[in-house]
């Protein structure tokens, strides 16, 4: 019941509905820990975790470190642009000799999809998927269940819109994956080229109007176009996206029902969501920011549980 | 295994109300004090003291209950994967008087590890333990009880089991010591 199938967090894909479960219900107790006057627990004081970026981030580096220190865990920090890597050195080269420094576990963001998945073939340390190219990052979808879950209560039938860039989103992955193994019903949207094809199977419908989309849903996590991924044009103009499928106070309003209104960041104002919905009282992007800290203190307390006895 | 019967009903019944007094002696009106059961176990026992000095006192008492898994001292260190329960403590800690209540005082190390929790709380001006049973012999830290239902002296591998009656499958509160055969 409380142990995990797995010693790594590569993606939702490998995790079990339990494991899942197992995430969600320890999570909602390290968030009465970070409520608490004093935020910090002993229990990670005899593990060291190297946090690996070799990919620019924000939210996600400072969620996992506050996670790590909020657990008394020794943290390392290390980013591609000011190391070896420029040098020419490998992944499994860089990684090695940091574990050769007594490290337990890696926190690993990648433009590569896989990256993750090649190093926990080659090293015994605990590893956790931070983002893998347009692959995945499962503890962005666990913090999305998390939110949705504290909204809406149980899933198993909720309806869940996922908007916007779902070719290069890593985010729309896991949450397919996560919330398809919690019972949730799911329906994309975008523009027809920004829908990878064949999406279908792996169980979601797709709407190409935003605004039957909206009117289905439950809850709407809106993503970001990622022009960084994006070497070709998948539509004609920014301003031609947010008219389309821009998620605006007029479309959210002509619903006349309440819907939860998500988005893991960064944001992208004025395109895929305006700045009114994004500040009004149906958005929960913040509380997604703080429940991220302890999805995040649940997954490293679990994964750290399962470590010795491997 | 074979199971002999340490408090039935009655007695066990006798042992909590004469708690419950020995309480009522020491803390008067229960204001600036509050009672947290340790969990998973203390906290059900907690519960039900708790429910008992309402009954004779008839005034609120505060009550919490407190988890200590993330303080504990043997994660990742025995066979038990530690699994973590709720905390409640929707009161401020600061200043309070506190009576920590757990089932059965074994090695202490529970009980070290809810102090280290209670303190990420505040700073209570008095921490005091109750514990219903004391199984001395088996200390290793020097933790010892305020206020104590019953002692039993007994080592490994025998087993001290408190079961309540809103337990699934109970329908009496009782104490049971197991021993193999």
């Amino acid at each position: 019941m409380s142990q995990l199938s797995t010693k790594h967090l590569l993606g939702i894909k490998q995790l079990t509905e339990q494991d899942i479960r197992t995430i969600l219900s320890t999570a909602a107790k390290f968030k009465e820990v970070i409520n608490r006057p004093i935020k910090k627990v002993p229990t990670l004081r005899d593990i060291t975790i190297a946090n690996l970026f070799f990919e620019n981030s924000t939210r996600t580096r400072v969620s996992f470190e506050l996670a790590q220190k909020r657990l008394s865990a020794d943290v390392i920090n290390f980013s591609s642009s000011s190391s070896s890597v420029k040098k020419g050195e490998t992944l499994l080269d860089t990684v090695n000799n940091i574990l050769a420094m007594k490290v337990d576990m890696v926190v690993m963001r990648h433009p590569s999809p896989g990256a993750p998945h090649f190093l926990a073939k080659h090293i015994d340390a605990n590893i956790i998927n931070a983002g893998d190219g347009t692959h995945e990052h499962p503890t962005q979808a666990l913090l999305d269940a998390f939110s949705m879950q504290e909204k809406l209560g149980d899933l198993a039938g909720k309806k869940v819109l996922i908007a916007g860039d779902i070719m290069h989103s890593r985010v729309a992955l896991s949450n397919i994956f996560c919330l398809r193994k919690l019972g949730a019903e799911i329906t994309l949207c975008g523009p027809p080229t920004l829908i990878p094809q064949g999406i279908e199977s792996l169980g979601v419908r797709i709407e190409y109007n935003i605004e039957k989309a909206l009117a289905w849903c439950d809850v709407a996590n809106i993503l970001r176009i990622q022009l960084e991924r994006q070497n070709t044009k998948y539509f004609p103009s920014l301003r031609e996206y947010a008219l389309t499928f821009g998620v605006n106070k007029k479309r959210v309003e002509s619903l006349h029902k309440e819907i939860v209104i998500m988005h893991p960041g960064p944001i992208n104002r004025g395109v895929e969501i305006t700045s009114d919905v994004a500040d009004s009282k149906h958005s929960i992007i913040l509380d997604q920011v703080e429940n991220g800290v302890a999805v995040r203190m649940a997954a490293l307390f679990l994964l750290a549980n399962k470590g010795i006895e491997n | 295994m074979e199971a002999r019967v340490l408090l039935d009903t009655d007695l066990l019944d006798i042992t909590i109300t004469r708690l419950c007094y020995e309480l009522i002696e020491n803390y008067g009106d229960f204001s600036n004090s509050a009672i947290i059961g340790v969990q998973p176990r203390g906290a059900v026992f907690a519960e039900y003291l708790h429910s008992k000095l309402k009954t004779l006192t008839n005034i609120p008492i505060t009550f919490g209950k407190i988890d200590p898994t993330f303080h504990r001292d043997d994660f990742r260190r025995g066979d038990d994967i530690l699994q973590a329960k709720t905390t409640e403590m929707d009161f401020a800690v600061e200043g309070k008087k506190i009576l920590l209540v757990d089932d059965v005082l074994f090695t202490g190390r529970t009980i070290r590890s809810a102090m280290d929790a209670l303190i990420s709380f505040g700073r209570p001006s008095k921490v005091e333990l109750l514990a219903l049973i004391d199984r001395r012999f088996n200390r290793e830290l020097p933790i010892q009880a305020d206020y104590l239902g019953i002692t039993v002296d007994t080592v490994e591998p025998v087993k001290v089991k408190v079961e309540w009656e809103n337990d699934a499958d109970v329908t009496k509160n009782i104490v049971w010591i197991l021993k193999d055969k």
